[in-house]
């Protein structure tokens, strides 16, 4: 091991086992987690090169390769719980995308949601053991968060007992959907449903795209790879265009609307239900956030201890640049917020399996707010782990352009989370809706609950949108309880400030629409500071379940750090609403980069603890050796690039110019 | 007809039919867009010399970047090879001349997208470092092409502090040689562009040692592959360090030495001579070393940054205006996106960065000729403030670049992801010049290293500078601003400016002065204050930023219209960072709570205001859609047509579909039974 590093861990002053422990929810889970990845790692079908040197077409065939045996290895293995099945998953592809993803991960579970009994008779275990495999094509080439806007047609025809489904504009061709350029023989089409000459609205259909004996596409059906993208080079993600497709009747989805065969339309029960498959898989982009957040972590923070830079004092050998002060400003804050994550990660799953069965039930009273509530921790920790694998990327210099690095493809693979299933402004809007009326609900006299039951308070705290001398709340800046309480108030506070806002341009102008898009702006500051104020909260209440003494001193320096340092990088809002002075501020300022100091001994263990093993990282500044040189040479070495020592293009470009010296 | 039985002639109809939401953008330009785009240009005759170029390098086939986004690395690598050896037979062709007009204009139309970037530096370094026989040896064969050199100094284990490096290039003078050497894993060179797969030869950064005694580092010329049949000659391990986020034309390298003998003539002598007895003279003055990196970050500035930056706006804004999404009003037709308050709060201040970005360029490189000028008299008085705003600007510009890139990017929601966009590589692209030419954060450092100094001049009573005089001006302590439109006026915004960027030197200073002064040692002071130090010394590039743009802006009364339009983009430009930056002008309560809501509200009807104007703000900087090579931002606005068009060129969607074949046929012909 690099020396470097084993004295990094030699003085660490906890266990990162606990630590583990912690974030894996459980000792046992851990175990398991542990067991699962070994399964895989010692599989020799799951070996391969380092797909950084292959090309994408390369790497979609890897992918579906280790897709299909993974399918069938999973049944063998007996796993069948969710997040084991997940952790198998993305052991068997290293974290990175696959073609089968919308298959798995849409195309299934809409059968499971919305087909009914005989729909899944007919096609659930062929889905299920990959004889047919679907996609789920909703996104257009000109409409993706407005689903009404959505132009494919789906038309019922009586006399065949057929829909009609066509492509009618340009705009309407599918886009996007994974595993549909070159995979999938199915898909689930959302479409405009036209039956008796009037449009029932969005319905999804089941399409057979290609034919099950050749793989070409079907008559009707113009189907490909939408091209080169910034990363998941893995998936063929495809564009879908449908001239007068007809599938039968039955290939609607039928479960809650149905289309009777005289072509009478049958109205669903409730619409509310999807609610809840929103509310999963927002939630599960925090759990990623996390995770990448994390991984990236690791890789700077344990490279940063490796590599050694100029001179801090003079004379002396090159420090590792762990020890420069802003090198540990620009790593530890995002040390602190991937554990914050992870911590609200953790809450997100256990209040979604806890619901579930109420909603299962019917009793859909929590599920607003949970909604409101992913959608803004959604876009909150998405915006800053992407922002953050950058950062990591950069404090490594020049080796974090390579991929070697592992780093870009830690940004590729997750930067479009801040677009898909939901785009980020959009979102961050949803909750400032939620939030406006809770608010207003409030101002009528009627409390709320939950996450935004501070609103209740605001009638006595006298929060102005125009800052009036309140008290600062703060007397202890070590206190973590009196900084959620900020945290808080300062939320409050921009809730009131938008939501005055949108009343004065209403005022205004008269018009509600136009007055919350010139508002916009600061709606979407209200549900970052909600969401800001949750994270910190959240991370707050983490605490008392760590028991472990040298642990719980750790992460509650972590934990006081990242609220600290989240107060000194928004001071204009704190100031501005008179929750903080000026001197106060200071005092926070200063306390950060003393903490600093204090988590710098730590840091590397802090990394251990997410207990990334080599393979996940898929880093060679990451390794868990420290031997980064020596493996760099050995990496280049392998690209293809270097498979001659003489380049083609030499004999074609540049002999012809040469002169002997 | 149905649509699609008409895109075979699609082709020919793109940029006849302008998409109708674009069109109507343009219907009412505010000001003459060729008048702005001659003032962008550096005037008329620049815009003149522009077009040609364009007209003679678009119209070449060669340069097609047609299908680029489909290449491999390896193929993009050859392009680049062939395009520079053609360009440089076609300008011989075309009588353009090395200093020519033309040469300008180069980088922005081929986009960057050529080889032998660092055999430039070679080429340049020979000619600064060089002495007359160095050079008359060594430099026609280069600019022949001849030979291929690199400039290989960064290392596997070192980078920004070159006294770090470990090559070395020991004198034998037995045989007046010098011999260099690798001497660890660590000290291989690591990076060069033009090395992997190119170079025949290179320039090794090396420390010279002379019976024992180290004397720094030197420049060594040193051939690397032969010129027969260009395989590695023998001691020299050279190859591509592989894949890496953009630049996948350049076949960056590693280079290992061992025992490599070079005769004593290839030490570049210019400023520092070994003599056969073995005895080391040094003349002249190695500040000029200096200069001359100074020079690569001035013209990285305009070069990779602000042209970067500029496309992406282009991109993202035309974009905007094509994609409709979601009802504003119930019942109306969708919007389009740029309609929406939060998409104008995300592209309009990278617009107005573009524009307060695009002066600082002539703003350095004017600075930088007169420093030029006064040192070739023998006055070096003007360096450390150059190198100072050199360094500082940079690393605002890039910095603040690359994170605009992405927001453009995001800005366009999925289709932002396809590189079909324009937009990811782009961002590759302008990424890496936040660590090329110097790390940011060092060099924000070095900057604040001079504020200080000059903060320590300016109490002493000394006079400083312009760039820093402010330091020692007399400032009002409080804004004075009384309603919005007070925010609108330039000398309350600059002042603000002003006063933020004093208070932060001065704080950094001071913590710095009396941490000394209480005992702890210069380098822990400085260590422990350099959060203090980064941020004193953005503030400060801030400030200056803002003012290269008020004082450019004013200079254009010969055009009140287009002034008009470039003082709201400067307004809005300072405003963004008032509120992105709220907090430090709250600190000492210079901006209060309300006049900070006064910033906000003027921002928002700048926004309005802006919105108006932003397709032609964008179209007066006259990218080609061949430069823009996006199939989101082209002029005609036919986006979506061009995005499926395009995709249909993907090789995957031609190629047989060996996956298909080996893996899910035989699952899929289990299926034919039961369905």
């Amino acid at each position: 091991m690099n020396p470097d590093l084993r004295r990094e861990r030699e003085r660490a002053s906890f266990n990162p086992e606990f630590l583990t422990y912690i974030v894996d929810r459980g000792a046992e889970r851990t175990r398991r987690r542990r067991e699962i990845e070994s399964l895989v790692l010692n599989d020799p079908d799951f070996q391969h090169e380092d797909v950084n040197f292959l090309s994408r077409s390369e790497r979609y065939e890897l992918a579906v390769k280790k897709s299909s045996q993974m399918v069938m290895k999973i049944r063998e293995h007996g796993i069948s719980d969710p997040e084991e099945i997940y952790w198998f998953k993305s052991f068997v592809h290293r974290g990175r995308p696959e073609p089968l993803d919308l298959h798995l991960g849409m195309f299934l579970p809409t059968l499971l949601s919305q087909a009914t009994p005989e729909q899944q008779d007919q096609l659930f275990m062929s889905a299920w053991n990959l004889e047919i495999i679907g996609t789920y094509a909703q996104t257009e080439i000109g409409h993706g968060t407005h689903l009404r806007g959505l132009e494919t047609t789906s038309t019922y025809d009586p006399s065949t007992q057929e829909f009609i489904l066509n492509s009618p504009t340009v705009t309407s061709i599918k886009w996007w959907p994974g595993g549909l350029g070159k995979t999938a023989n199915h898909a689930v089409v959302l479409a405009q449903l036209y039956t008796q000459g009037q449009c029932k609205g969005l319905h999804a259909f089941i399409v057979p795209v290609r034919h099950l004996s050749t793989h070409e596409p079907l008559s009707g059906v113009i189907v490909g790879d939408i091209g080169p993208k910034f990363g998941f080079d893995e998936i063929d993600n495809g564009f879908l265009k449908l001239d007068n497709v007809r599938i039968p009747r039955e290939n609607m989805l039928m479960k809650y609307a149905k289309v009777e065969a005289d072509g009478t339309y049958v109205k669903p029960l409730s619409d509310k239900l999807t609610y809840g498959t929103m509310v999963f898989i927002r939630s599960h982009i925090v759990v990623e956030s996390a995770r990448f957040l994390s991984k990236a972590c690791t890789i700077a923070i344990r490279y940063s201890a490796v590599r050694h830079q100029s001179e801090l004092k003079p004379g002396e050998p090159e420090p590792q640049i762990l020890d420069y002060q802003t090198q540990q400003y620009k790593l530890f804050p995002l040390l602190a917020t991937a554990y914050a994550f992870h911590f609200v990660a953790a809450y997100m799953t256990e209040t979604y399996h806890r619901i579930t069965g109420d909603i299962n039930q019917g009793n859909l009273s929590e599920l607003p707010e949970l909604h409101a509530l992913s959608a803004g921790l959604k876009a909150f920790t998405s915006w800053t782990t992407s922002s953050g694998i950058e950062e990591c990327r950069m404090a490594c210099g020049g080796h974090g352009y390579s991929y070697c690095s592992g780093i870009p493809n830690l940004y590729v693979t997750f930067t479009p989370a801040c677009t898909y299933e939901g785009e980020n402004t959009v979102m961050m809007l949803q909750t400032a809706r939620f939030l406006l009326k809770s608010y207003t609900q409030v101002s009528s006299g009627k409390p709320v609950g939950g996450m935004v039951s501070y609103l209740n308070d605001v009638p006595q705290q006298r929060i102005h949108s125009q800052a009036v001398a309140a008290r600062p709340t703060v007397t202890d800046i070590n206190d973590l309880n009196s900084l959620v309480e900020v945290y808080k108030l300062r939320a409050a506070w921009l809730v009131v400030t938008a939501a005055k806002n949108v009343q004065a341009e209403l005022n205004r102008r008269k018009d509600k629409d136009d007055a919350w898009n010139r508002s916009s702006v600061d709606l979407v500051r209200a549900s970052e500071a909600h969401c800001h104020y949750v994270v910190v909260k959240l991370f707050t209440a983490k605490l008392s379940e760590i028991s472990d003494a040298a642990v719980n001193r750790v992460v509650g320096n972590l934990c006081l750090f990242y609220a600290l340092h989240g107060i000194t990088k928004n001071t204009g809002d704190f100031l501005q609403a008179n929750l903080l002075t000026s001197p106060q501020i200071s005092q926070m300022q200063q306390r950060v980069k003393d903490l600093l100091a204090v988590i710098r001994p730590d840091a590397v263990a802090l990394v251990d603890a997410f207990d990334y093993s080599d393979a996940q990282l898929g880093s060679v500044l990451g390794r868990y050796d420290g031997n980064v040189y020596e493996n760099m040479f050995e990496w280049a070495k392998k690209s293809p690039l270097n498979k001659t020592q003489v380049h083609e293009s030499f004999h074609k470009y540049l002999k012809p110019l040469q002169a002997k010296l | 007809m149905a649509w699609w039985n008409t895109h075979r002639d699609f082709k020919n109809s793109i940029n006849k039919d302008i998409n109708p939401d674009l069109a109507s953008e343009r219907k009412f330009p505010p000001f003459n867009v060729e008048k702005l785009t001659n003032l962008l240009d550096g005037g008329i005759e620049n815009t003149r010399v522009r077009r040609r170029v364009e007209a003679a390098i678009h119209s070449d086939p060669v340069f097609s970047r047609e299908n680029q986004y489909f290449l491999s690395s390896s193929e993009r690598y050859e392009r680049g090879i062939q395009k520079s050896i053609h360009l440089k037979k076609k300008m011989v062709q075309l009588g353009w001349m090395k200093d020519g007009p033309e040469i300008q204009w180069l980088n922005r139309v081929l986009a960057g997208d050529i080889g032998f970037n660092v055999h430039a530096v070679f080429v340049n370094c020979i000619l600064e470092l060089g002495t007359d026989e160095q050079i008359a040896k060594w430099i026609p064969l280069a600019q022949n092409y001849n030979i291929i050199g690199t400039y290989a100094q960064t290392e596997l284990g070192h980078g920004t502090y070159l006294r770090g490096l470990e090559t070395t290039a020991t004198f034998d003078m037995s045989t007046q040689e010098f011999v260099i050497n690798t001497p660890k894993v660590s000290a291989m060179k690591w990076w060069p562009g033009d090395l992997g797969r190119s170079a025949t030869h290179a320039l090794v950064l090396a420390q010279l040692y002379i019976k024992g005694k180290n004397y720094g580092m030197h420049p060594f010329l040193v051939q690397i592959r032969s010129l027969h049949n260009h395989s590695p000659l023998p001691g020299i391990t050279v190859g591509d360090i592989g894949p890496k986020m953009g630049f996948e034309h350049i076949d960056n390298g590693y280079l290992i030495l061992r025992n490599i003998r070079i005769p004593l003539q290839n030490m570049l002598s210019r400023y520092s001579q070994v003599l056969p007895d073995g005895r080391y003279v040094k003349q002249g003055s190695e500040k000029i070393n200096y200069f001359s990196m100074i020079l690569v970050r001035v013209s990285m500035i305009d070069n990779a940054v602000v042209n970067t930056l500029t496309k992406a706006c282009v991109i993202a804004i035309r974009y905007s205006v094509v994609r409709r999404q979601s009802e504003l009003k119930p019942g109306d037709t969708e919007a389009k996106i740029l309609d929406y308050q939060t998409q104008q709060g995300k592209l309009l201040p990278q617009l107005a960065a573009v524009y307060a970005f695009h002066f600082i360029g002539p703003y350095l490189h004017d600075f930088y000729n007169r420093v030029h000028h006064e040192i070739k008299s023998g006055n070096f008085q003007s360096l450390p403030e150059l190198h100072a705003l050199a360094a500082g600007l940079k690393a605002l510009l890039t910095e603040y670049s690359s994170a605009g890139v992405e927001v453009c990017r995001r800005a366009c929601g999925g289709h932002g992801y396809s590189m079909l966009s324009g937009l990811p590589s782009l961002y590759s692209y302008v990424l890496a010049a936040c660590t090329y030419e110097g790390e940011n954060t060092v060099l924000y450092l070095q900057t604040a290293r001079y504020l200080v100094k000059c903060f320590a001049s300016g109490q002493s009573g000394q006079s400083l500078p312009q760039s820093v005089a402010y330091l020692t001006s007399e400032l009002s302590r409080r804004c004075q601003a009384r309603d919005r439109s007070d925010f609108l006026r330039t000398e309350i915004y600059l002042d603000a400016f002003k006063h933020r960027a004093c208070r932060l030197i001065r704080g950094a200073a001071t913590k710095l002065q009396a941490m000394v002064q209480s005992g702890v040692k210069q380098y822990e002071a400085w260590n422990s204050s350099s959060v203090e130090l980064l941020e004193a010394s953005m503030a400060h590039c801030q400030y200056i930023v803002v003012k290269v743009f008020v004082d450019a802006v004013e200079k254009l009364d010969s055009d009140p219209a287009i002034q008009k339009s470039l003082k709201h983009l400067c307004h809005l430009f300072a405003l963004h960072w008032i509120r992105t930056n709220a907090g430090s002008f709250l600190h000492d309560e210079y901006i209060s709570g309300n006049q900070l809501d006064m910033v906000t509200a003027s921002y928002l009807d700048l926004l309005l205001l802006l919105r108006k104007e932003a397709v032609i703000l964008v179209d007066a900087f006259d990218y080609t859609d061949e430069q823009l090579n996006s199939a989101l931002g082209s002029y005609d606005g036919q986006v979506y047509q061009r995005l499926f068009e395009w995709a249909q060129k993907a090789p995957v969607n031609h190629q047989v579909n060996s996956a298909y074949e080996n893996y899910m046929k035989p699952l899929f012909h289990s299926a034919l039974s039961k369905l």
